[in-house]
């Protein structure tokens, strides 16, 4: 597989090293009352789609970026591939409501 | 007189003799002969045995097809079994033999098989061997073992060297006929990048083998021009001997390159390289692949398929036979007669399945029998005459069979593509849906005459550069006039009784088809491993679609409706060695050196792989002949004096930044954000699962720069885990990570006296006094009269000691100087095993205790994990489950019986009560001999440890044998109040 680093180019799939669900980005607030069910799914539960995918890629043997890729995984099409650290960000401006904006 | 069977024509170099043996008898052919074609021009038909009946057989086909003429290349070391004769191109002094026989060839012990064979058929290792059934494992199997297989391996290393290689274009062109070169010549005059291979060693496929023309030239002619005219392009790339064996995710080529196969020694380059192929977009021009017809005894040497039996005389000027038959059921299959009558080779009888009129002049002399069958063959080692249905006996010592062509597909499945069903050809054609990038042309795309061939070929390749922004030429393809291409599927012959094969790699006849669906193996995947149909070597490249005609009869469905076999990576076989490449024995993978390796193997220390690292385990003195020795004295040295230990290995990962220290506090789970600068501390880690992760030190040298060690087998997965902290949970935090693992050099000197040690060391206007610089402090100093390093008062084994680091180019400097200037404190290098030692005897936690299923709590540290803050994996540390009242917890143990050796692994079991899982109550993690207290003492995990102080045990081990009564003690052996490091 190639994934289109959105700073290196296409670069092989050998070089990175795959985690899992990109909801992974999505931690808990540890000071919920529900704190502990909220970690429980957070880190048990996945949706497991036979299609589209978000998921974390990390380039290890390139530039250290975590990636989130878009993956079809039915076909292996890619066809989005963004920074995490860029994801993670846009999610928090939301959250905040600066997103709006 | 050799070569008896070679005639005046063919595309070989009769200038070049060339010497070879088969059997161990000396035989000639030429260069441009494949191993198959020197075979038949010497007159060989008879080449090996089959795999389950024993039968004779001979060459079947021309190409990569081939399920018959497998043999034994080579010998000794490079000794390669299951080798195709026909795609072994001839070279000097090449040895081969043929296989799976006991005795001769001729006279083959094994072939009583043949006898029994209605106790062979299909499944029958399911059936026949079923009673009684002691006899299985001491009779049945053993024997059937031995029979199994084809060719034999050397059983010694393979001292070829195997390489991989990338290579990157516009466009790939897989195969170099008709439609390939066409292709390649379009996207090559419009400028693209092309690769153009080719499994032959001769490119132009079947224009090499074929009497057509192209151009008003003859066909390898044009082949030639059309080479010519690519080679002077620099934007192309010739690959001959290189099989495109996959298609891989996102276009990605997979193609094996036989470098020198070809040669009889690899002279040291290598012998075959494994290629992978970054290209947007592949022309599939792999071509066709004749089928045979099924009917009695159609498995004899000098029955082949009828373009092979043209190609041996067209290509190569050998004769596979003087008195030859054609049975067919198309228009092509009579291109063999007429080809062969044209070089005066007799055609005793054209028989054709279809009823109606010849479809081209009928040779001279040949009886011709339309709507013909036949229904069986006679001869021993080869062909001597055939019967027709009508009970009409032929006379030919070579019988050529066609049943059509089967477009060259397997390459279009390899991404799940299906095949589609073409009536009029009888085949299969590549599906809609194709790997990505790929287009397919020519006859692997079912065009099956050589214009539309070429046509297409062009198309193509002028279609793939334009939609990749180059501008086509006006140039147009290459002509040649219209052959006729009729055919009518007709599969096998139902009139015969004898068996009829349709696998003959692996022996599987028309019966075997039938009593599978007799059986109730109506799918074809079950079917194909019923009856071991389309496995092995040729993977049933001429088998497949007539043993799925065969099924689709006897479910009377249509052969779509029954069903195709897609395809799977490798088209040809690719030996193992090709996919290790260079990644074999000691470089499987890296070995990492420490920068005192050199030093080390001065010393003659013994080397202990850890990950990838190689640390000395321990520094033997003469005298010592077990390593229990030297081990023993290394830690009663470094505890009466000091001892030295390159601790390079541990990870190091630097971070800085204004968030640093905030940073840490939330990937450790005790506290950090207010550790002054200038000091160390310990930190543990957890998953989110509030499972342990790693444990380390982390040194503040500035408010907004830390240093960080994890354990050496855990530093990747750890820094990997930072970054995704960094970028996934916190992209707020101004922090930034770089592993320096490789950048320092670090060394342990511990032992009372490595404050004296270091202070001769370490430049003078630095105070390393314990008041200026106590246990934990750490700071950014200077050695050996100005260079930068960095001191640690830390200690792993419990004694006065430190960890100097200083850049890795001075690492192999500093153990030198520091071992010189300890010689008067009588200095010891220490390895891994001392280090253990020593580490047990002050309970400290390592990797057997961080196993992945012990928690803070376990380990005896649960009140460091912080309730105050949010860090990685504390909120599901407090899982009740995870804190039960009977927890595990972490304690010494020692023999009741001092003299007894503790063992990892033993699980402790109460006194008085049964060894079983029930009572189970926990394991021994860690154990040593202790050279302090002289007797074994080990760590463990047992319920409620802590408060069981003195208790007796059994630590019982089931599993290599033995018991032992153990007490539980506190897992501080050695100083338990800390007095030493403090010193």
């Amino acid at each position: 597989m190639i994934i289109h680093h959105p700073l290196l180019g296409p670069r092989d799939a050998s070089e990175f090293v795959y985690k899992g669900d990109a909801s992974l980005i999505d931690r808990p607030d540890w000071k919920a009352d529900n704190a502990a069910d909220l970690f429980h799914d957070y880190l048990y539960l996945r949706d497991n789609p036979a299609g589209e995918h978000c998921e974390l890629w990390y380039h290890e043997q390139g530039d250290r970026s975590w990636l989130v890729v878009t993956r079809n995984t039915l076909t292996h099409d890619i066809t989005n591939v963004e920074l995490a650290r860029d994801v993670a960000l846009a999610k928090q401006a939301k959250k905040s409501g600066r997103g709006e904006k | 007189m050799s070569q008896i069977n070679r005639i005046d024509s063919g595309l070989i170099d009769r200038a070049q003799k060339l010497n070879f043996t088969f059997n161990g008898q000396a035989l000639e052919g030429f260069a441009g002969d494949t191993l198959a074609s020197a075979l038949l021009a010497n007159g060989h038909k008879m080449v090996g045995r089959s795999f389950k009946y024993h039968r004779p057989r001979g060459i079947f086909s021309a190409g990569s097809e081939e399920p018959n003429a497998l043999v034994q290349l080579r010998a000794g070391a490079y000794q390669e079994p299951n080798t195709r004769a026909t795609v072994t191109e001839l070279f000097q002094g090449l040895e081969a033999t043929s296989q799976n026989h006991r005795g001769s060839l001729k006279y083959d012990f094994m072939a009583v098989n043949d006898l029994f064979s209605s106790f062979l058929s299909a499944g029958f290792y399911y059936k026949t061997f079923m009673w009684p059934k002691a006899f299985w494992e001491k009779f049945y199997e053993p024997v059937i073992r031995a029979a199994a297989g084809l060719g034999r391996l050397s059983g010694e290393d393979d001292p070829d060297i195997y390489d991989k290689g990338f290579l990157h274009c516009d466009v790939l062109v897989v195969g170099a006929g008709p439609s390939g070169l066409s292709a390649a010549l379009s996207a090559g005059r419009a400028g693209a990048r092309v690769i153009l291979m080719d499994e032959d060693f001769r490119m132009g496929g079947r224009l090499n083998a074929e009497t057509l023309s192209v151009n008003d030239q003859s066909g390898h002619e044009w082949a030639t021009q059309a080479i010519a005219e690519l080679s002077a392009m620099d934007n192309v790339r010739f690959m001959t001997r290189t099989t495109a064996y996959g298609a891989y995710d996102h276009g990605v080529i997979g193609a094996l390159e036989r470098v020198t196969d070809h040669l009889i020694s690899s002279h040291n380059k290598p012998r075959q390289i494994l290629w992978r192929i970054y290209t947007k977009r592949t022309i599939l021009c792999a071509g066709s692949t004749e089928r045979p017809i099924a009917f009695g005894n159609n498995d004899r040497p000098g029955i082949m398929l009828a373009g092979a039996v043209r190609a041996y005389v067209n290509r190569w000027g050998a004769l596979p036979g003087k008195k030859v038959a054609v049975f067919t059921n198309n228009d092509d299959g009579w291109r063999t007669a007429t080809d062969l009558a044209a070089k005066g080779v007799e055609i005793t009888a054209v028989i054709d399945s279809r009823d109606g009129q010849p479809p081209v002049d009928v040779p001279k002399g040949a009886a011709v029998v339309m709507g013909g069958r036949i229904v069986d063959t006679q001869g021993r080692h080869c062909i001597r005459s055939i019967t027709l249905s009508n009970g009409q006996k032929i006379s030919a010592d070579c019988l050529a069979v066609s049943g059509g062509w089967s477009p060259n597909v397997q390459l279009t499945c390899h991404q799940r593509g299906r095949p589609t069903w073409r009536e009029d050809i009888a085949a299969f054609v590549p599906g809609v849906e194709l790997p990505q990038g790929m287009m397919v042309a020519g006859a692997a795309s079912g065009n099956l005459s050589l214009s539309s061939v070429l046509q297409d070929g062009h198309y193509l390749g002028n279609k793939a550069v334009k939609d990749l922004g180059f501008n086509p030429t006006k140039e147009i393809a290459a002509k040649s006039e219209e052959e006729t291409v009729g055919i009518s599927a007709f599969w096998h012959v139902k009139e015969s009784k004898a068996r009829a094969w349709l696998d003959l790699q692996n022996d599987v006849t028309v019966k075997d088809v039938k009593l599978s669906h007799q059986e109730g193996f109506h799918s074809v995947e079950h079917l194909k491993r019923y009856t071991t149909l389309g496995m092995a070597t040729d993977q049933g490249k001429t088998a497949n679609i007539p043993a799925l005609a065969v099924m689709a009869e006897c479910t009377g469905k249509s052969i779509p409706e029954t069903g195709t076999t897609i395809f799977r990576p490798p088209y040809t076989p690719v030996a193992i060695g090709a996919l290790a490449g260079r990644a074999r024995g000691k470089d499987f993978r890296p070995s990492r050196l420490t920068p005192s390796h050199a030093w080390a193997e001065e010393q003659g220390a013994v080397f202990v792989e850890a990950g990838m690292w190689y640390r000395a385990q321990w520094f033997p003195k003469s005298g010592e002949s077990h390593w229990r020795q030297s081990v023993d004295r290394e830690v009663t040295q470094t505890r009466a004096s000091v001892g030295i230990c390159d601790v390079t290995t541990l990870g190091k990962i630097d971070i800085q930044g204004k968030d640093a220290a905030e940073f840490l506090n939330k990937v450790y789970a005790n506290a950090f954000a207010k550790l002054p600068v200038g000091k160390v501390r310990y930190g543990i880690m957890l998953r989110e699962d509030g499972i342990m992760m790693d444990d380390g030190t982390s040194a503040r040298f500035a408010d907004n720069h830390f240093v960080m060690t994890t354990t050496t087998a855990n530093a990747v997965g750890v820094f990997r885990h930072m970054e995704f902290c960094r970028q996934c949970l916190w992209p707020e935090m101004d922090v930034h990570l770089i592993s320096s693992t490789e950048q320092y050099a670090q060394f342990a000197v511990a032992g009372p006296n490595a404050r004296k040690l270091l202070q001769k060391v370490v430049d003078s206007d630095h105070d390393i006094s314990n008041e200026a610089f106590p246990f934990m402090a750490c700071g950014e100093i200077r050695v050996c009269g100005g260079i930068p390093a960095r001191l640690f008062r830390i200690s792993f084994s419990g004694e006065l000691a430190y960890e100097i680091a200083v850049p890795t180019r001075y690492g192999d400097s500093l153990v030198r100087i520091l071992m010189a200037a300890g010689e008067e404190f009588d200095v010891t290098p220490y390895g891994t095993e001392a280090l253990g030692v020593m580490r047990i005897e002050k309970g400290h936690a390592a990797g057997n205790e961080l196993n992945g299923q012990t928690t803070a709590q376990d380990l005896g540290m649960g009140r460091m994990v912080s309730k105050k803050k949010d860090c990685i994996g504390n909120t599901l540390s407090e899982r009740e489950s995870l804190n039960k009242e009977d927890g595990l917890s972490l304690v010494g143990f020692r023999p009741v019986n001092r003299s007894d050796e503790l063992k990892a692994g033993a699980h402790f079991i109460a006194k008085g009560k049964t060894a079983n899982m029930a009572n189970d109550e926990g394991w021994m993690s860690s154990v040593a001999y202790s050279p302090n207290l002289g007797h074994s003492i080990g760590l463990g995990f047992i319920k409620q440890g802590s408060e069981r102080m003195g208790e007796i045990v059994r630590a019982t081990d089931p599993l290599r044998g033995g018991e032992i009564e153990v007490e539980i003690v506190s897992a501080h052996f050695i100083d338990p109040e800390g007095e030493r490091l403090r010193a």
